[in-house]
């Protein structure tokens, strides 16, 4: 009953027998061990589960395993790149645009598509281009802030980061 | 040398690192070696008898471990679920919950069986196969209905569907009435709504036998709580019972109790010698986690013509579901915060519980404050449009201003000045320009409204002092702070973050208060098994309580510091002075210590006489007051009248929480807050069948949870009023974004509809509703 596939996660190839009704988001979760996708609907709403299948973000929870034989799969875990944190997860700190986290990983994936696709996004195309993934904590305010600061990072046109780094001096805050 | 201050800081938050490279360890992350699955069989039906369970087919399911039943968990599971008894002095009627249903079920989604598997897809195959017989009975929906003498039972335990009834006098109101030149009535109300945390609910069992241990992991804001119960139910004694909550997806209150899935899976790992997995899906989440909200208030209030409030009487009715939440009647407080930052003769409330065949109502971010701020924020709009005048002076007019402050039901506001943040807010929006403009559009047939809240709230649950006599609880926080003898410090607490931030936060706080480099202290939270015994986070009371617990510990260990410093300079311990972490004897500042050197002679030779080795403390704060946040939120909006379709044009806050350790904190909560508030306003609603009671808002299709495009920019400011109970000078901030929205988008939206003449509007606002609002006021 089950099939053969073959895929490249993260620079990695691998095979696996699988049942032709596993999800994709599953397979990456239980059987390649990369927990960093998360499942937050069973509707295909929240896109939780954003991954990059040929670089192209798709929410994997709405893709069979079998179906991304022979693709190369990009997970949250696989977009820093020795070490050093792709810019839109760069942002995602510098920002606060995350609170729990749990939606996280799919919006850095859709956004790290959308700037691919479209480096320098108005407020409106951030939101028509992130509209497939919901986020409880953060009202969003900090999601698209960070999203256009990515943007400008990656074009070289960033302005200092606007939360200070960890440690560094830290003037009290003023009121 | 100088150590920075990190209190007050904008320091970026040490946990992200992990969550945005896909590293955290949520629930469903947990894996363990011949871990099974559970599946839940839910009930379809609102209101039945079970007549029968047929398991043989679902036990014959490929990969199927066990099928269980009420009559396999009586065995294991010592009682029913917990209920807290709060606030409810009078009329109370607790029927038990055990957490799986044996012969009746009260609620579409309760519990009727488990399928323990060898997977997730393989129990999830077997639950289908297992049949119920069930013999529908009617379902009680509506709330109203359900309190009448001879109405359908929810559930045959009970005498009759009320779950409390419950007065709370606060002062002569007919003598209040009496002097009033208006008295208007109003019916307000706050549809049920999902908290929806992103990261459903979940757990992993795993009960070792012929040991009687046992380790939960479970997605909670309570992990104390749970294993006092859970473990307690079970039979495993606290010290045998771990549970541990790593990252939590959301909460929003919605993971503050001990749930039937947590019993069923703990039992099932101990009936199936097996670790057991639950994972709720979304359309289960949507079942059988518990609501928020779910209240009518029918409203009377009197007014003098200058605008003066008198008096207020309210009724709020709850639906409380099936069972009680463990926290429901929480949410009476609602009763108690009714009259808001206002001056009031007398207020006269009442409080009734009604149980229905829903899911369980349970504190829901804000939990009672919401409902009174938007039922005493409509009230006074009402009340500036009866009279004439401006919602912002009838507010100004009315507003306390000494402090503290007793209000009609003896509760004492700690320190405010609403003025204040009402004027900066006006300010920041520029109250006039806004007000010609709506004239100049107006006059071109464009409707657009300014809704104001000023709210005030009582957070940092809670003084003994209160909770005792309300429900026989002491809400203390705890703390236990380690230096160790290199110096880095490891510091435990009884609260849980999931999403606050409280690692870097805490760790602010503790650098500051130590001494220490900020990157020394380590924040330990969310395991039985190396915290100390806390109640949780929720009710805004992390900083002001678990944050004061964190303080105690720290001055217990700064005070033990003093007197190793004192042994290690042969000086008395009146004249060792503490400069920022540095140890000296008075007028010698260059010969310092700092706490790392102290606290490595503490584990070392040659202590003074008597004294014990090691560095660290344990301390339990028990508040001397709640704390009260307030502010201004006031929103703008556009309706269009052809579609009533509403759009946000600003939305500006100013909030006062004391203190502030981490602004950009401070400012994500109020963010996430102000959304989920403006999401109740707009879009989100619960809806059950009227007659079956069928759940109809059942997946994330059906129920409308924004995104991004829907959600505004929000312009935050804040003044800083300290609260004077703690030393630390700090309220709460994770409820109030959420306590003042609703009603500031509400009453923007009223007032931009009074040219037709409409006073009143209900959440949701959706277009449907607002449009035929409008034609039937055209007509
Ligand atoms: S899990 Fe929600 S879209 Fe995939
Ligand atoms: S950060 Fe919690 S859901 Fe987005």
């Amino acid at each position: 009953m089950t099939q053969s596939v073959a895929m490249t996660i993260n620079g990695r190839r691998r095979e696996d027998h699988v049942e032709p009704r596993l999800l994709l988001v599953h397979y990456l979760r239980e059987v390649a061990g990369l927990t960093g996708t998360h499942i937050a609907c069973d509707t295909s709403q929240c896109g939780a589960c954003t991954v990059l299948i040929d670089g192209e973000a798709v929410k994997s929870c709405s893709v069979f395993t079998v179906q991304a034989n022979g693709r190369q799969v990009t997970t949250i875990e696989g977009l820093a790149e020795d070490g050093v944190l792709h810019p839109v997860q760069q942002a995602f700190w510098n920002e606060h645009g995350l609170q729990c986290g749990f939606c996280t990983p799919g919006f850095i994936m859709a956004a790290a598509y959308l700037l691919k696709q479209n480096p320098s996004p108005t407020d409106e195309e951030i939101e028509r281009g992130l509209e497939g993934n919901l986020c409880r904590c953060t009202g969003y305010e900090n999601i698209r802030k960070a999203v256009r600061s990515a943007s400008q990072a990656m074009n070289g046109t960033a302005a200092e980061p606007s939360a200070q780094l960890v440690g560094s001096a830290a003037a009290p805050v003023e009121d | 040398m100088a150590v920075t201050t990190m209190i007050g800081a904008r320091i970026q938050r040490r946990e992200d690192p992990k969550l945005i490279t896909g590293h955290g360890n949520f629930i469903d992350d947990v894996n363990l070696v011949n871990m099974a699955h559970m599946s839940v069989v839910r009930s379809p039906h609102a209101h039945a008898r079970i007549r029968s369970i047929d398991i043989s087919a679902a036990l014959a399911s490929k990969g199927v471990v066990a099928v269980l039943t009420a009559a396999d968990f009586k065995a294991v599971i010592g009682g029913p679920l917990p209920v807290t008894n709060a606030f409810v002095p009078d009329k109370r009627q607790v029927p038990e919950q055990f957490p799986i249903a044996a012969d009746e079920v009260a609620y579409a989604g309760e519990p009727v069986a488990v399928v323990v598997a060898e997977d997730r897809y393989l129990a999830d195959d077997a639950a289908q196969l297992v049949m119920v017989d069930y013999e529908p009975l009617p379902a009680v929906m509506d709330i109203e209905k359900a309190m009448e003498p001879g109405s359908p039972l929810v559930k045959s335990d009970r005498s009759d569907n009320i779950g409390w009834d419950a007065a709370f006098p606060g002062g002569d109101i007919d003598a209040a009435f009496a002097e009033a030149d208006v008295v208007l009535k109003q019916r307000i109300g706050q549809q049920r709504v999902f908290p929806t945390a992103m990261e459903t609910r979940g757990c992993v069992a795993d009960y070792i036998p012929y040991d009687n241990r046992c380790t939960l992991w479970t997605s909670t804001q309570v992990p104390h709580f749970i294993r006092l119960f859970v473990g307690g139910a079970l039979g495993v004694p606290e010290s045998q019972f771990r549970v541990v909550s790593h990252d939590v997806g959301g909460g929003f209150g919605a993971k503050l109790r001990p749930y039937p899935e947590e019993y069923l899976a703990t039992a099932a790992s101990k009936l199936t010698e097996r670790p057991v997995k639950w994972i709720e899906d979304r359309t289960e989440s949507l079942q059988a986690t518990t609501q928020g909200r779910g209240q009518i208030f029918d409203v009377e209030v009197a007014a003098k013509r200058d605008g003066t409030l008198l008096g207020l009487k309210f009724t709020q009715l709850l639906d409380i579901g099936a069972y009680h939440g463990v926290f429901s009647a929480f949410q009476v407080v609602a009763c108690l915060l009714g009259g808001g930052c206002y001056t009031w003769k007398a207020i006269n409330a009442r409080s009734i519980g009604v149980f229905t065949n829903r899911m369980s109502t349970d504190p829901y971010r804000g939990a009672g404050r919401p409902e009174a701020t938007h039922l005493v924020e409509r009230i006074v709009d009402l009340v500036a449009l009866e009279l004439g005048m401006d919602p912002a002076e009838v507010r100004r007019k009315n507003f306390i201003t000494s402090f503290p402050h007793t209000n009609n039901f003896g509760l004492v506001y700690d320190s405010g000045e609403y003025a204040k943040s009402l004027d900066r807010a006006m300010a920041n929006i520029d109250y006039p320009a806004l007000r010609k403009r709506q004239e100049e559009l107006r006059a071109k047939g464009r409707y657009t409204g300014i809704g104001f809240s000023t709210y005030v709230e009582i957070c940092g649950l809670g003084p003994s002092s209160a909770t005792a006599p309300a429900a026989g609880i002491a809400l203390v926080e705890s703390s236990m702070v380690r230096v160790h003898p290199a110096g880095s410090v490891t510091v435990s607490v009884g609260t849980h973050a999931h999403g606050q931030g409280h690692e870097t936060t805490f760790a602010q706080i503790v650098a500051d208060t130590l001494g220490v480099p900020y990157d020394s202290v380590e924040i330990r939270h969310g395991d039985t098994g190396d915290t100390p015994f806390g109640y949780g986070t929720y009710g805004s009371r992390s900083l002001a309580v678990g944050g004061m617990a964190i303080m105690a510990s720290c001055h217990k260990v700064v005070e033990k510091a003093k007197k190793l410093a004192a042994h290690a300079f042969e000086a008395s311990e009146e004249d060792i002075v503490v400069d920022q972490g540095r140890y000296s004897v008075r007028g010698n500042p260059g010969e310092a210590k700092a706490l790392a050197e102290l606290a490595f002679a503490s584990y070392g030779a040659g202590l003074p006489e008597g004294m014990e080795h090691g560095l660290e403390a344990v301390s339990y704060f028990d508040p001397p007051n709640f704390v009260w946040p307030f502010g201004c939120h006031i929103c703008a909006v556009e309706v269009d009248p052809e579609t009533g379709a509403v759009s946000i044009d600003r939305y500006v806050a100013v909030d006062d929480c004391g203190n502030v350790i981490n602004p950009m904190v401070v400012d994500g909560q109020l963010h996430g807050g102000i959304a989920q508030g403006i999401s109740q306003a707009l879009f989100e609603e619960v809806q059950y069948d009227d007659e079956t009671g069928q759940m109809l808002t059942g997946t994330m299709l059906d129920y409308l949870i924004p995104t991004m495009a829907e959600m505004p920019h929000f312009e935050l400011d804040r003044t800083v009023t300290p609260s004077p109970t703690n030393e630390l000078g700090v309220k709460g901030i994770g409820e109030a974004g959420t306590i003042a929205s609703s009603i500031a988008v509400i009453n923007a939206i009223t007032d931009a509809l009074t040219p037709f003449g409409i006073k009143h509007v209900e959440m949701p606002a959706r277009p449907d509703r607002l449009w035929s609002m409008i034609k039937e006021a055209r007509a």
